[in-house]
């Protein structure tokens, strides 16, 4: 089955502004969809280089960015898809 | 425990990156004004009563980030005043650390207070074991303030648990009682007692410690172009981006500074006086040793642990020594540490060759304002690798290791490591300090090294981090291995 893109934006902007605790979303997961999501570490998405004023960090859930990331909203994004994707 | 990226330290980060950029582009005194404005606008929610509340407690934690103390703000002072005089400071301004009143939420009285779950039980244990008879018993238990001495024999022994602590987060979280309320209930900083170990900074849920920023001096020295600016960055600091050092040196490079070192050389050098040191001090039949390079450490034992002084390795720290390699090189150069740690800026005011002390959040900004992305820079050359053990002064456990790699006969060495200096670290500390004076036995396994670390897991846990530790530990590890071997 395809997996659940999770791309955490490990750029500088975005580590300065605690990237790095989205990197522990893997011990974090709930164990139902521990092989349900692939998680890698993503080179500067670029968004915060943008004229438009964001808010980091970033995470990009399948292919979704999801500004000023934090981990419960990032588990729950991702619950969400694995709900709709259990239906589908 | 708090995270150590949450809402205070972002907006902490964000008020340094506007600060750079203004500066940067020339703009400080004009634009500064519209940063509390920019950072609480009209059409969002506010996080305390309105956005105007907001604005006030933004503009302190400008002019904290602008390297004043907040104490003595005046609400009549313009920022535009607080930059200009910023721009034109000197020296860093005694103390290191400001709190903002108005931020500050004035928490209760630390104290203990009986909830709902009481059952008004007929054992009542916790009447029967109240020294003070401080607690009266109807349908529930009630606690007679002006009696109770906070002694918390009530809570342990309610087999409901009903009783419960309410704490004073940044009092619980110093280890050696220097804060406490003032008249009006607002905390208050004892600077004979502090040993600016940075907990309460980390451990205020309202961001209402703040260390002050000395950016503003570095930016305006590298902008001044008069006498090289160079950068000595700590150990710890490899570990807090997802790059190699040498992408690190780079970026610091195009920050702005004109030559970069890593402490890590002068852990080395550290570590070599401190192995010889140790050699000499046990041949003349001392106790104990123990090291020096945690400032936090150093000062505890120095106001509070006063047995132990003469325990402490006279070895200097690693940042004094890297600061005496740049001074060789270049006597006039401007020197600036980079650590995660508030007690270095204390160190560095009263180490005349070190001018500032940054932390990594304040590069961290730099490097945002400059628009610096460090995992796309090209690797630069480093001419001089410290070995491994120097790398890894930066963890808990390091530099005892270091020391022990460096003695000629390590059947000498009973090491022992304190891993944080919360109160119990405290307590170990004072356990030392009593059996160096002879109040309690020295034992043939009493450890006889001892590295001491203000910060759980070393300084990839200091006040100051941007990476959470179990990250920042996978990537120390990785500049730990690329470093040299201990000869």
């Amino acid at each position: 089955m395809r997996k659940i893109q999770v791309e955490i934006c490990t750029g500088t902007a975005c580590f300065v502004m605690g990237a790095s605790e989205l990197m522990l979303l893997e011990e974090k997961l709930p164990e139902s969809l521990q092989d349900k999501v692939e998680i890698t570490g993503s080179p500067c998405m670029g968004n915060c280089h943008s004229e438009r004023k964001s808010h980091l960090p970033f995470v990009k859930i399948d292919g979704e960015v999801i500004e000023d990331a934090n981990l419960p909203d990032v588990i729950e994004r991702i619950e969400k898809i694995a709900e709709g994707n259990k239906n589908a | 425990m708090l995270n150590i990226n949450n809402n205070a330290s972002n907006i902490n980060r964000e008020i340094l990156v506007r600060i750079a950029r203004l500066q940067l582009e020339g703009k400080l005194r004009d634009g500064v004004h519209y940063i509390p404005r920019e950072l609480a606008p009209t059409d969002k929610p506010p996080f305390r009563c309105c956005v105007y509340h907001d604005r006030a407690i933004l503009r302190m934690r400008v002019v904290a980030r602008l390297g004043c103390s907040v104490e003595d703000c005046d609400e009549d002072k313009p920022l535009y005043d607080y930059a200009a005089e910023a721009l034109k400071r000197e020296k860093p301004t005694w103390p290191m650390l400001t709190v903002l009143h108005d931020a500050c939420n004035g928490c209760v009285r630390s104290h203990y207070m009986v909830t709902n779950a009481c059952q008004g039980c007929f054992a009542r244990p916790c009447m029967v074991n109240c020294p003070k008879k401080a607690i009266t018993v109807d349908k529930h238990a009630h606690i007679d303030e002006t009696k109770c001495i906070n002694c918390g024999l009530c809570m342990q022994n309610c087999p409901y648990h009903s009783i419960i602590k309410i704490p004073v987060p940044c009092e619980e979280a110093c280890p050696v009682g220097a804060i406490s309320k003032d008249e009006s209930g607002h905390e208050k900083i004892d600077y004979d007692k502090c040993i600016f170990c940075g907990n309460c900074m980390r451990s205020c849920p309202f961001g209402a410690m703040m260390d002050k920023s000395q950016l503003v001096d570095v930016i305006r020295h590298m902008m001044e172009n008069k006498k090289k600016v160079v950068a000595l960055y700590a150990p710890a600091i490899a570990s807090q981006f997802r790059a190699e050092s040498g992408q690190l040196e780079e970026a610091l490079l195009d920050a702005g500074f004109d030559k970069v070192y890593e402490v890590a050389l002068g852990a080395d050098i550290c570590a070599d006086k401190e192995a010889k040191e140790f050699e000499e001090r046990m041949a003349r039949g001392d106790k104990m040793m123990t090291t020096s390079c945690c400032s936090a450490y150093v000062r505890a034992v120095q106001i509070h642990v006063p047995e132990l002084k003469e325990c402490v390795s006279s070895t200097r720290s690693p940042m004094h020594y890297t600061a005496e390699i740049a001074r060789k090189e270049d006597p006039d150069c401007i020197t600036v540490f980079i650590g995660p740690c508030l007690a270095k800026r204390r160190e560095g005011f009263d180490d005349n060759i070190v001018n500032y002390v940054l932390s990594i959040e304040e590069v961290g900004a730099l490097l945002i304002a400059k628009g610096i992305e460090i995992a796309s820079l090209k690797s630069k050359e480093q001419k001089v690798i410290p070995t491994s053990t120097g790398r890894n002064f930066a963890k808990t456990g390091g530099v005892e290791e270091a020391v022990a790699a460096r003695l000629k006969d390590k059947s000498i060495l009973r090491p022992a490591v304190i891993n944080g200096l919360d109160k119990t670290g405290m307590k170990t500390l004072a356990m030392y300090g009593m059996i160096n004076s002879g109040k309690l036995p020295c034992k043939p396994d009493t450890p006889n090294l001892i590295e001491v670390m203000a910060c759980e897991g070393g300084c990839i846990g200091g006040p100051s981090v941007i990476t959470n530790p179990k990250i920042a530990s996978v990537q120390l590890g990785k500049y730990v291995a690329e470093g040299t071997k201990t000869e």
